[in-house]
């Protein structure tokens, strides 16, 4: 019966326990974390679970309510969203244990509203991945931005302006993707998206569909901050609660991506995105603007934090920029990009998190002495560098490799120099914070005086747990990399394709 | 604001009026399926009291009437009800929120169905009147605590 | 040139409602106070409601309710129920970022005592 029932369990197991949570707290406070971590930790299993059976057995449609599509909702588990769904997963239970370790006082309030709306943003995320109905997507999407303007606005202080800039910002993303699909409905008839790719061809001829389409990849381009839509990120990932940004930093633009990638390949279909539109050109500039944008403005940054932000922005280029070139390398490159940033940048933003708790603050000043004060953690880090500089065996070096790989062979030696040029610009900014982390100050500007008599004092092993196994994860991503874009993503890159 | 409203006429009038703002909410609540209205509606028009309350009638009154906890929980309860109808759905045979599958004795059919949605309009309904009410609640009291 | 003006006269709701999405917008970029942002950011999210409401609506239709006694008459006659459900969706979509937006505000306020975005600039730094 789960396996019948599984992709609606996926939404159901998180949405359940965050809804379950705030009478649960009631009980005993503290409840909340480890039921959350418990709840993320069956949805991951479920999720894991899906992607075999999606191998075994082909996809798995679901109709909701018994209605069969195109008049109900379907739930669709076919090889991209399950292995999108399963990293979400995976991931995000890393991101609660550590957040329910660092116990961060901004989320403690009493009944439970934090760990609750952690949850909320998982169930929501994986609404996301497994619909195959364009205004559930919507009603997901804003499920997730909910929760995450009310937990970034946790943070206090500066936090408060930077989650209102992103409320207002993302709501309008979400009002521009509803009315791209009110205009397709308008045009079509329905919104179930395997039956709008049926009846497209039939109304392609109509000025309303670029308009449409148009709308909602400029919708979905917000939510993911790629450049130049980018503007609410920064400020919200420096801001907000350290255990919020290790929630939201690996997946929750990825899920966007995701989004954008079933809409265009799915329901648009290649053809529709590289010959009849300027759309895989658009979106591949966009990509490649955001590669440099984001890894020019990271070299700037003092604060690790705003650093792996832009950082961020530049990573998520690759991903725009391998769905842009629609090759079948390039997609399995944008796909495995979303499994390796996803480790690497959580990886990142939970060292940071560490370090701001052991080490006073984010700044890259404060950072010094980190690899004697925290070694475990700064070994983690450097792990994690690695990865997104793109030395093999970590995972980094491979998703850019199958993009550089789609690049070259579709011929854009433009794209394949913005490629090179993003992973040297990572070059220099990671190595910067590794000369912060791993070299001692001069005896001269020795402000931390206090430091030298402090001993190792790494971070506890609740918040080292999920931090060491997102580390093992990168150079597990790498090692294996061959198999999962041979048994998952060359699957998941044919949808659509050909 | 949440001072109260000063006139003895405006307190009157609210205290005798909210009864049947809330019958009216439930009212709205109940007929959703032949007529405008329903579980959002209707919990909409039920908040207005609470929000009238505690205009009229000041903060520390509303607080009373709906004490903060309390009205989370009682969101909380509203959701469940709706995600525990669908669950219940999973559990009968079906796939989820399909209520022809509900393990109720109720005949099957179009009966069961309708008697479904009303089960979860009545989640909807308890869910969106304590979520206003709570937001309503809250800002209320940072307002004040600004002004003090 | 000869202008047919009366392709308009059924679809002025169309024409309203993009005319209130330009407003939101302007609203939203033109005004420095955080407010009226958000009361910008509302009108937009109304004007796409609006939008959507719009094409359900047909001439001499009716409420699409089956009669308990009798048949139902074909579907042409019956106004289309599902942009309205969808769009109820999309009111409480719009209600709780509204009610996120206000707190978040108001916290703000509490904080650093203004609404003008210039002014709260200054203050954060």
């Amino acid at each position: 019966m789960i396996r019948h029932h599984l992709p609606a369990l996926l939404v159901v197991v998180p949405l359940g326990t965050g809804l379950a949570l705030p009478l649960l707290a009631t009980l005993s406070s503290r409840l909340a974390w480890p039921a959350t971590v418990a709840a993320g930790a069956v949805t991951a299993a479920l999720a894991v679970a899906g992607v075999f059976q999606v191998l075994a057995g082909g996809p798995v449609h679901y109709a909701v309510g018994g209605w069969p599509p195109p008049w109900g909702i379907e739930l669709v588990l076919d090889p991209l969203s399950a292995f999108v769904a399963a990293v979400v997963a995976a991931v995000s239970t890393c991101s609660l244990a550590y957040a329910g370790g660092l116990d961060d006082p901004a989320l403690r309030g009493r009944l439970g509203g934090g760990p609750a709306l952690c949850l909320l943003l998982l169930a929501a995320m994986m609404g996301i991945v497994v619909t195959g109905d364009l205004f559930n997507l919507f009603v997901f999407l804003e499920v997730a931005a909910l929760a995450t303007y009310a937990l970034i606005g946790a943070g206090g202080g500066r936090a408060l302006l930077a989650s209102f800039r992103y409320v207002i910002l993302g709501s309008l993303g979400a009002s521009f993707y509803l009315l791209g699909v009110g205009l397709l409905y308008a045009l079509t008839g329905t919104l179930n998206m395997a039956d709008l790719a049926a009846r497209l061809p039939a109304a392609e001829a109509s000025r309303l569909v670029p308009v449409a389409v148009g709308l909602i990849v400029m919708g979905l381009g917000i939510k993911m901050g790629v450049a130049p839509l980018h503007g609410w990120l920064p400020d919200a990932y420096t801001y907000a609660p350290p255990a919020v940004v290790a929630l939201l930093a690996p997946v929750a633009t990825k899920v966007a991506a995701y989004a954008l990638a079933r809409i265009l390949f799915s329901v648009l279909g290649v053809s529709f995105v590289l010959d009849a539109s300027v759309l895989g050109g658009a979106l591949a500039w966009l990509g490649a603007g955001s590669i440099l944008v984001g890894g020019i403005m990271a070299l700037r940054q003092d604060d690790l934090r705003r650093l792996l932000a832009y950082s961020s922005v530049s990573q998520m280029g690759y991903i725009v920029l391998g769905i842009g070139l629609a090759t079948a390398n390039s997609l399995a490159g944008a796909y495995l990009h979303i499994l390796n940033h996803a480790l690497m940048k959580g990886c990142l933003f939970f060292v940071a998190g560490a370090a701001a708790l052991r080490l006073g603050g984010t700044a890259l000043a404060d950072l010094r002495r980190m690899h004697r004060l925290m070694p475990v953690t700064t070994a983690c880090l450097v792990v994690a560098a690695l990865s997104m500089v793109g030395i093999p065996p970590a995972g980094g070096f491979f998703s850019k490799w199958y993009l550089l790989l789609g690049a070259v062979e579709s011929g854009h030696w433009v794209f394949a120099g913005v490629i090179l040029a993003g992973g040297l610009l990572a070059v220099v900014y990671m190595f910067r914070v590794l000369e912060h982390v791993c070299l001692e100050p001069r005896a001269a500007d020795d402000h931390g005086g206090g430091h030298a008599r402090v001993g190792r004092k790494d971070a506890s092993p609740a918040v080292l747990l999920p931090l060491v196994v997102l580390a093992v994860g990168i150079v597990a991503a790498g090692i294996f990399n061959a198999s999962i874009v041979n048994g998952l993503l060359r699957l998941a890159a044919s949808v659509g394709v050909g | 604001m949440i001072g109260g409203h000063d006139s003895v006429i405006v307190q009157t009038a609210v205290r005798l009026l909210l009864p049947w703002i809330r019958i009216f909410g439930l009212y709205v609540l109940f007929h959703g399926h032949s007529s405008p209205g329903g579980g959002f509606q209707g919990g909409v028009i039920f908040a207005a009291s609470y929000i009238v309350l505690g205009l009229a009638l000041g903060r520390r009154e509303l607080e009373r009437c709906a004490p903060e906890r309390a009205t989370l929980q009682w969101a909380a309860v509203g959701a469940l009800v709706f995600f525990g109808v669908g669950v219940a759905a999973l559990v009968g045979g079906g796939a989820l929120l399909d209520y022809g599958s509900l393990p109720l004795p109720v005949p099957e059919g179009p009966a069961l169905r309708a008697f479904g949605v009303l089960l979860i309009e009545i989640g909807v309904f308890l869910a969106v009147a304590a979520s206003l009410t709570l937001i309503f609640v809250r800002l209320a009291k940072v307002a004040e605590e600004e002004s003090a | 040139m000869s202008l047919d003006l009366s392709v308009l006269a059924g679809e002025a709701v169309y024409l309203v409602a993009f005319g209130l999405l330009a407003l939101g917008i302007f609203a939203l970029i033109a005004h420095g106070n955080l407010m009226k942002k958000v009361i910008g950011l509302t009108i937009f999210q109304t004007a796409v409601i609006l939008f959507f409401v719009a094409t359900s609506a047909k001439w001499q239709a009716t409420l699409p309710i089956v009669p308990e006694a009798g048949a139902a008459g074909p579907a042409a006659g019956y106004m289309n129920p599902l942009p309205h459900a969808l769009m109820l969706t999309a009111i409480v979509v719009m209600v709780a970022t509204l009610g996120v937006a206000l707190a978040l505000l108001v916290r703000l306020h509490r904080r650093y005592g203004s609404f003008e975005e210039d002014d709260l600039l200054d203050r954060v730094e």
